[in-house]
């Protein structure tokens, strides 16, 4: 019980703090940091998967909202939310992972950093790619991605830091 | 069938992705056609009010800007007041036989964007204050963009600095039309196509708008020429730096064209 108010208070903390701050930055006329993908990254594993696609789905939908920009976001956050799983399986080795006492904030930090990187990445260029939506444009969709990759990055780093100290 | 069966529990997920996938990717294609009825939007009420709220603190900083541009616009207004009261025979007229063509209704922005390549702004009124989409939305500066979804207390606006946006406008000094269109890079600079090559522009021109739609009035100013690439005695490229910044929009006009109705119908029967 516990479990799913803290859930769903991250869902609506993250996405308020989004639309709210984070996409009034602007940061350097380059672009905004994407932390609400958070959520897609420290929701709890389950063997059961049809509930985290649809909230991830949910989540980028709404952020879509905000920003009038149809289903870009939610498009690229189920797309990482379908990936989470094959990738932390590739990162680790494994062919089967432990769902009651897994945590992402347990791995070993360099771990934990390239899987963030690889969902933010992912997440990050499957965006801008529908943003811009055509190949002439394949160099500006490479940069920017590249740029907000690196802010939403740090910006996550310092967030796991914060939520895992107050344990 | 059991076959089928156990394919589908196998690839459930897969499937399901596939489905929710199908549908966030017919609402992007949706949102980069210029068509109006889009269902995800921030005119809602939820996002409107949001951003309301947010705007609502955010504007005490801007105060001073918005004050001087006020200001600066009742000047002037003032100004051009006063040279028309020379000539006050006009003003004499029975004002009931006056119809003006169009009408202003004052208004805020209360989202901004210029970094993406399909910019909306959020507007704070809507089909309560009889807003209807395809209006213009100038401020004292130039023009900003047009409304595109209306809801009851809140509009989406298609700002000039989207990809979808195509205004027809004309040099200040010669009459010429061209169509104005944003290339997605720099938020203060849009560009001209269309400029006929007898133009023969220079750098500093003024651009207005060409009056020749429905949605905007003639001469509402929009910027400067800063430069231009000409090729086998054609305009490639011509660079437009905005009156606007349009990083900081707060109040806003929005325009009602009453002849527009009157307008479309003739332009049908031509066609």
């Amino acid at each position: 019980m516990g479990d799913i108010v803290k859930n769903i208070g991250l869902f609506l903390g993250l996405l308020l703090l989004q639309v709210m701050i984070l996409n009034k930055i602007n940061f350097l006329g380059y672009g905004n940091p994407m932390l609400y993908i958070l959520f897609i990254l420290v929701f709890p594993m389950k063997k059961d998967r049809s509930l985290f696609l649809i909230l991830s789905f949910i989540l980028g939908l709404c952020v879509d909202f905000f920003l009038d920009s149809g289903g870009i976001n939610a498009s690229a956050s189920l797309l990482i939310a379908y990936i989470r799983l094959p990738v932390l399986k590739g990162l680790l080795n494994k062919t089967e992972i432990d769902f009651a006492v897994f945590k992402i904030t347990n791995l070993p930090f360099l771990k934990l950093l390239s899987f963030i990187a690889i969902m933010v990445f992912v997440h990050h260029l499957a965006f801008f790619s529908l943003e811009y939506f055509s190949f002439k444009a394949i160099l500006t969709i490479l940069s920017r991605t590249i740029l907000t990759s690196i802010f939403t990055l740090i910006l996550i780093i310092f967030s796991l830091l914060l939520m895992t100290k107050q344990k | 069938m059991q076959r089928i069966i156990g394919f589908l529990l196998k690839y459930k997920y897969f499937l399901f992705f596939i489905f929710l996938q199908v549908i966030a990717f017919s609402l992007t294609v949706k949102s980069h056609s210029f068509h109006r009825s889009k269902f995800v939007n921030s005119a809602n009420a939820i996002s409107g009010g949001i951003y309301n709220r947010v705007n609502s603190i955010e504007e005490y900083v801007y105060l001073k800007t918005y004050n001087e541009q006020l200001l600066e616009e009742n000047t002037r207004l003032k100004n051009e007041l006063a040279l028309r009261l020379k000539d006050s025979a006009i003003w004499r007229q029975d004002s009931t036989k006056y119809e003006r063509q169009f009408s202003f209704t004052s208004g805020k922005i209360i989202h901004n964007q210029y970094l993406r390549k399909f910019n909306y702004l959020t507007l704070d009124k809507g089909s309560d204050d009889h807003i209807e989409p395809d209006q213009a939305v100038i401020n004292s500066l130039g023009i900003i963009g047009i409304t595109n979804t209306v809801n009851s207390n809140y509009a989406t606006v298609l700002s000039i600095l989207n990809g979808n946006a195509k205004i027809n406008v004309k040099l200040k000094k010669s009459e010429h039309f061209g169509t104005m269109q944003w290339n997605g890079d720099d938020y203060n600079t849009v560009q001209v196509i269309d400029l006929p090559i007898q133009a023969n522009i220079q750098v500093g021109d003024s651009v207005i708008t060409g009056g020749k739609s429905t949605i905007f009035p003639d001469g509402i100013p929009i910027g400067v020429i800063t430069d231009f690439v000409k090729t086998n005695n054609e305009y490639t490229t011509i660079n437009v730096k905005l009156h606007n910044d349009m990083s900081a929009i707060g109040p806003v006009f929005i325009i009602k064209n009453a002849d527009k109705d009157k307008i479309l119908q003739i332009e049908e029967t031509i066609h």
